[in-house]
């Protein structure tokens, strides 16, 4: 029998989720984003719903993206923007969501500057939890979209080479890349300087992640490039000595690219530092879907809430 | 004063190179007699302890206590009542309390509970330098005439090197151990577990064994130079283990502990319980390579003790996300069976080897005297432990007023019975 489910009650990182799981989630993407596209963007997968996005760390695509999708299936969402700090002194996380949960919620949609925040408060709720970032961990739906705009571009994610690039230490898309796209097949690149790239990262998936400090070595035929945002705050704490060193060194430029396989495809997931990670001339080129996988987000995500608290009946949805 | 005889027990005490069944007659606080057949004296209480082993009461080097400013977590009674249930007659707490035993008066303080409250002897540490910011020396003699047994800045290591040479010189005079927390604290940074696959796989920042190496051998460095001892606090890597076996060979005055967690888990338990704070201490967990150096470490004697490194915390520190947790885990009510299973049953340490590292070796390298042997004059400090019977952890039993141990649901074998401090029974409480 085909799966129709996820088994976990919620979403904290592409670790936990089987290839069957992954693949289920993005084909049910692919029937939302027909949905979409139509005139009238809107299914009643989620009426009477309730979705609560609670960012504690400033951002606006993936809160958009979470919020239009939820309101696209439906759901009454609301949105609550804070700083882990600005919780009263006193109140722990999970005092601030058991709060939450009390006005009987079916999602709670969390990003968190602290690895593991997700899965302290999924053990203790009831609702579904979706980690919209967790610190340095995993960001599972940026994953997921990743995945989504690959295997749109490619028709498949088996056998494909997939350079990851950048701060790898710290990035928690890194992270859900790695786990999705070795989950379904495809092997892995991870390059960046080597003060930011722990190399036991190729234990996750033996055989099928690979550590690199030239750029070049990475990109030399790829089938897909996903660039990951430098934070420039890195360098006081002398990951790397300078932005112009960095550029140098790792952004992908039209020379670089032409290393990759013909037709490799783009990624980054934003907001881009032109000319530090990625030149504008390969951001804006033909190349790119980076815009893409924005209107893939919110196709993901709109899957991602529907498996998890839609109705029992897939038929609804599309 | 009639006593108490402990008949047909086996006494494992190596202070005496005894191992086998014998009697303990105790009388006015002290030991009177050990050995064979030893009859009982008018009026003796007799207990028959066949089938237990005694030995002489656990001496733990390394104990956070908590008091004062620290209640909420533990006090020094509560503190001593965990250890007597432990079979621990002999704590050394350390002075990382608020405010820190940096002064003359709060020794005192210690040492005054610990008489009137506690159930078992209470050693303090003093601080190594006042305030415990690592500025200046502490008065380290008026520490050591009021009765501190060592001195150290636990919880945060000494990183001025000069300051530690200082301090290595001046404690000496009053032949008084220096205790390292070692940890490099630019390379540990905000490091929240062993750096390796598990860290890297659960985005915590890494905390390098490194940290702890790079200020071991500096130390043994200063150790040497100085010729004070040096006492290394809660070993957990490979390196530091080699780095002082080294220093042991070139005859260096070092003595080193390390902790029955370091001994029993590995940074992989994280892997299989991602982001549990029970399993967040500071140093952290090694890895399967650190583990058994550590064992190692003990069998050739590199390693005199084992301490706990006891740290109490409640709910509110430790239910948290894991980079905002306490470091720290229980140890005192679990320390002996862990070393029973991971050590003794294994066949890595014999019993008198581990009664050895538990309890004589510790009271030898701090010279607490009366302690650790259950030699005529000895204090009477002794447990007796049913070595078959199994038990399961549980928290909510414990005597200590915190529930942050990782081991909680496990089964061990081998079961502290009873305790006894000062020719006084402690545990269980009557």
């Amino acid at each position: 029998m085909a799966l129709t489910r996820l088994k976990s009650k919620d979403l904290l990182g592409l670790e936990e989720l089987s290839p069957e799981e992954i693949a289920l989630i993005l084909d049910q993407a692919a029937s939302f984003k027909e949905v979409v596209q139509r005139p009238v963007k809107k299914v009643p997968a989620l009426r009477g719903k309730t979705v609560v996005n609670l960012f504690f760390e400033p951002s606006t695509r993936t809160s958009t993206s979470f919020s239009l999708a939820a309101t696209r299936l439906s759901a009454d969402v609301v949105n609550i923007a804070t700083t882990a700090s600005s919780i009263t002194k006193g109140e722990t996380l999970l005092d601030t969501v058991r709060v939450v949960e009390a006005m009987n919620l079916s999602v709670l949609i969390m990003r968190h500057t602290h690895s593991g925040s997700a899965a302290l408060v999924a053990k203790a709720l009831k609702a579904s939890v979706v980690n919209a970032g967790d610190g340095m961990h995993e960001h599972p739906t940026q994953g997921l979209l990743d995945l989504y705009t690959i295997r749109e571009h490619k028709g498949r994610l088996e056998g494909l080479e997939v350079a990851v690039i950048g701060d790898i230490a710290h990035s928690r898309v890194a992270r859900s890349n790695i786990w999705g796209l070795t989950k379904l097949g495809a092997r892995v690149r991870l390059c960046g300087p080597a003060t930011m790239l722990p190399r036991e990262l190729e234990k996750l998936a033996p055989g099928k992640v690979k550590c690199f400090t030239r750029i070049e070595e990475a990109v030399e035929g790829a089938d897909v490039v996903n660039m990951l945002r430098l934070q420039l705050e890195r360098q006081k704490r002398n990951l790397f000595p300078s932005t112009r060193e960095y550029s140098r060194l790792y952004c992908l430029t039209s020379e670089r690219l032409k290393l990759a396989q013909p037709g490799c495809l783009v990624l980054h997931p934003g907001p881009m530092n032109r000319g530090i990670e990625i030149s504008s001339g390969v951001a804006d080129g033909v190349q790119s879907a980076i815009t893409e996988q924005v209107t893939n987000g919110v196709a993901v995500r709109m899957a991602v809430l529907y498996l998890l608290a839609g109705s029992e009946n897939p038929e609804v949805a599309a | 004063m009639s006593g108490i005889l402990i008949k047909n027990a086996r006494i494992i005490d190596p202070s005496q190179g005894l191992d086998g069944k014998a009697d303990v007659l105790v009388q006015d606080g002290k030991v009177l007699a050990c050995g064979p057949k030893v009859a009982a004296p008018a009026g003796a209480a007799v207990v028959d302890a066949a089938g237990l082993w005694l030995l002489p009461g656990l001496v733990d080097l390394h104990v956070h206590l908590r008091e004062p400013g620290g209640e909420g977590k533990e006090t020094i009674a509560s503190g001593a009542r965990a250890a007597a249930a432990g079979g621990v007659t002999s704590v050394v707490a350390m002075p990382n309390t608020n405010p820190p035993i940096d002064n003359q008066a709060l020794v005192e303080l210690v040492k005054a509970k610990g008489r009137s409250e506690g159930v078992v002897s209470v050693f303090p540490a003093g601080c190594i330098t006042k305030g415990r910011l690592g500025q200046e020396l502490a008065e380290i003699g008026e520490l050591a005439k009021s009765g501190a047994v060592a001195v150290t800045d636990d919880g945060s290591p000494v990183m001025n090197a000069e300051l530690m040479r200082r301090a290595l010189e001046y404690a000496g005079m009053f032949n008084l151990p220096v205790i390292q927390h070692c940890e490099d604290s630019n390379l540990a940074g905000e490091g929240v577990m062993n750096e390796g696959a598990v860290s890297a796989r659960l985005g915590l920042r890494g905390l390098p064994k490194a940290a702890e190496s790079v200020m071991v051998a500096r130390d043994l460095i200063l150790c040497e130079m100085t010729g004070s001892h040096l006492h290394l606090a809660h070993l957990s890597s490979a390196k530091s283990v080699d780095l002082v076996r080294q220093a042991k060979r070139r005859k260096v005055r070092v003595t080193c502990e390390t902790a029955p967690h370091y001994l029993a888990l590995t940074d992989d338990i994280l892997r299989e319980r991602p982001y549990d704070t029970l399993c967040k201490m500071n140093p952290p967990l090694g890895d399967e390579q650190d583990r058994l150096a550590l064992v190692a470490g003990l069998q050739d004697g590199t390693i005199d003790a084992i301490a706990t490194d006891h740290a109490p915390h409640g709910s509110l520190d430790k239910n948290v996300e894991f980079n905002l947790a306490a470091f720290g885990v229980l140890g005192l009510e679990t320390s002996l069976a862990l070393v029973l299973d991971q050590l003794v049953r294994p066949g890595f340490l014999t019993a008198s080897q581990a009664v050895d590292k538990l309890s004589c070796s510790p009271a030898r390298i701090f010279s607490l005297a009366g302690k650790g042997s259950l030699a005529p004059g000895s204090d009477a400090d002794l447990c007796l432990v049913d070595p078959e019977e199994s038990w399961v952890v549980d928290p909510e039993k414990f005597q200590s007023k915190s529930r942050n141990t990782p081991f909680a649901g496990a089964t061990f074998k081998g079961r502290v019975k009873r305790t006894m401090a000062g020719g006084k029974w402690v545990f269980p409480e009557s």
